[in-house]
């Protein structure tokens, strides 16, 4: 479970998040929805200390992140596994070097056992095989893949899943989002997906908080958001002819 | 000013984290290995090809200064050794290191910025700027004085083929070579590469690993990463030779 408490964080003078407070439950698909720059990536930075706080706090289970020592920070951040926007993986590794580099890092597994484990992680997300690939030889889709992989390898209490979807045809969407779901079912982790994909939102989300111009305007579930009557998420959820439609339906 | 305390700021800053125990010692001696190729390896042919010709040009070029029956060939061989060692092979041939490897840190750690790959190493729990310069400023630190060595050797062999060319005989030459030889010279020079290459190595990486942006930031860091860096190799050349020599 993470927590966070009145987070106020500002970049000069633009005020980026405003008094916000949530909590991200255990074994949940907890999703962020917002337009760009409404403050999603902010938060999630600031969720793993990529970016400072200027007052508030975040827990992870009960654990304040800003107030531990950096030593105790890197410890926490090995519970962490975190899905960038654009899979950042290392280039120069091959696939299998990729998701095996928080083993070599943090683990004294033997080679072998830090092969199975990659093989298994590999075919979790349905890339058996795939283990010599270079990221450039690599498909969107497959690169989400083995990111999604190398977050996992480490059997995190926590993902965190920055825009999983940005750039990934309709078809390849529905596949990573079902794989982010299924793993935190299987793992019982906190997932927490930053996204502005209203695809995503139908197919995984469970807890989903909106976020408009830096605040908190709206939270609730899949079904209380198709019945909403607020107009800010109205207007961001349903933009499209199509799910206008949909919604009177 | 300000920019220039807020760029040394964050320079000391970056440095308080490198220069720290690297957290899987079996990973960093790859790394070094690694970046023992890449720093100092890759560079030989240059610093070969570079050091041969500007050996001859400036063997030449002595010669056809000295045509005057007053001075002695020999001084051909004097002159060439005297400036290869001092001046050319550690603060020339470090300036086109501060191109060569200055830029590819700087755009390396740079397109890792911009595509997230170092946030990734750190929501991992790693020391990023551990993990990723302090390899690269040891194996520059430890291999451009081997390359400044290559250079000065080189760079007599081409002087000797320049000084044939201006007939100036093997004997005289090598006599010019030995002539009143400080061996202190070597320990400068060497002295002022280990300097060079913490500031090519240091001073690159902070503007690669601060880059903020996409590719036009790579571009710039590395630009600005060479610029600085040679500026900073001059300055403190001055400095040195003033210490050390006088």
């Amino acid at each position: 479970m993470i927590e966070i408490q009145n987070i106020e964080k500002h970049f000069g003078n633009n005020h980026v998040l405003k008094n916000v407070s949530f909590l991200f439950e255990r074994g949940k698909t907890n999703l962020i929805i917002g337009e760009s720059g409404s403050g999603k990536t902010t938060l999630i930075k600031i969720l793993i200390g990529l970016h400072k706080i200027d007052s508030g706090t975040v827990l992870f289970d009960g654990i304040d992140f800003n107030a531990i020592k950096t030593k105790e920070q890197r410890l926490l951040r090995q519970e962490i596994g975190m899905l960038f926007q654009g899979g950042a993986l290392y280039d120069y590794m091959s696939v299998e070097e990729n998701i095996m580099f928080p083993l070599n890092m943090f683990t004294k597994k033997t080679e072998i056992e830090k092969l199975e484990r990659v093989n298994f992680c590999l075919k979790r997300v349905k890339l058996e095989g795939k283990n010599k690939l270079m990221p450039s030889e690599l498909s969107g889709g497959m690169t989400k893949r083995v990111a999604i992989a190398r977050a996992i390898v480490m059997q995190p209490k926590y993902l965190l899943c920055d825009e999983p979807n940005s750039g990934l045809d309709p078809k390849t969407a529905i596949i990573i989002d079902n794989l982010i779901q299924e793993i935190t079912k299987e793992y019982n982790i906190t997932t927490i997906v930053n996204t502005h994909d209203m695809n995503s939102v139908m197919e995984i989300g469970e807890n989903i908080t909106f976020i408009n111009k830096g605040e908190i305007w709206w939270k609730g579930s899949k079904d209380e958001l198709l019945n909403s009557n607020n107009n800010e998420l109205n207007d961001f959820v349903f933009a499209s002819e199509l799910f206008k439609r949909l919604k009177k339906v | 000013m300000t920019k220039l305390l807020h760029h040394l700021g964050l320079y000391f800053i970056m440095m308080k984290k490198v220069i720290s125990k690297p957290e899987n010692w079996s990973i960093f001696r790859k790394q070094l290995v690694l970046e023992m190729e890449k720093v100092g390896l890759n560079s030989v042919s240059l610093v070969i090809i570079l050091s041969f010709f500007v050996g001859a040009v400036v063997s030449i070029q002595t010669a056809i200064n000295m045509n005057s029956p007053l001075l002695p060939s020999y001084l051909v061989g004097l002159a060439s050794r005297d400036s290869l060692i001092l001046e050319f092979s550690p603060t020339m041939i470090s300036l086109i290191l501060a191109g060569k490897v200055g830029s590819s840190i700087a755009s390396e750690l740079g397109s890792m910025r911009v595509t997230e790959q170092i946030d990734a190493l750190e929501i991992m729990g790693i020391n990023s700027a551990s993990f990723l310069i302090l390899p690269k400023v040891i194996a520059a630190v430890f291999f451009f004085p081997f390359l400044i060595i290559i250079s000065m050797g080189v760079g007599m062999v081409g002087a000797w083929v320049g000084g044939l060319s201006a007939d100036i005989t093997t004997a005289d030459f090598m006599y010019g070579l030995k002539y009143e030889f400080t061996p202190f010279y070597i320990n400068y020079a060497i002295i002022k590469t280990i300097f060079f290459a913490f500031i090519i190595s240091t001073v690159s990486a902070y503007f690669g690993y601060h880059t903020k942006g996409g590719a036009i930031a790579v571009g710039k860091a590395s630009t600005t990463a060479v610029v600085t860096s040679s500026i900073l190799i001059l300055l403190f050349n001055y400095i040195l030779t003033d210490i050390i020599l006088s």
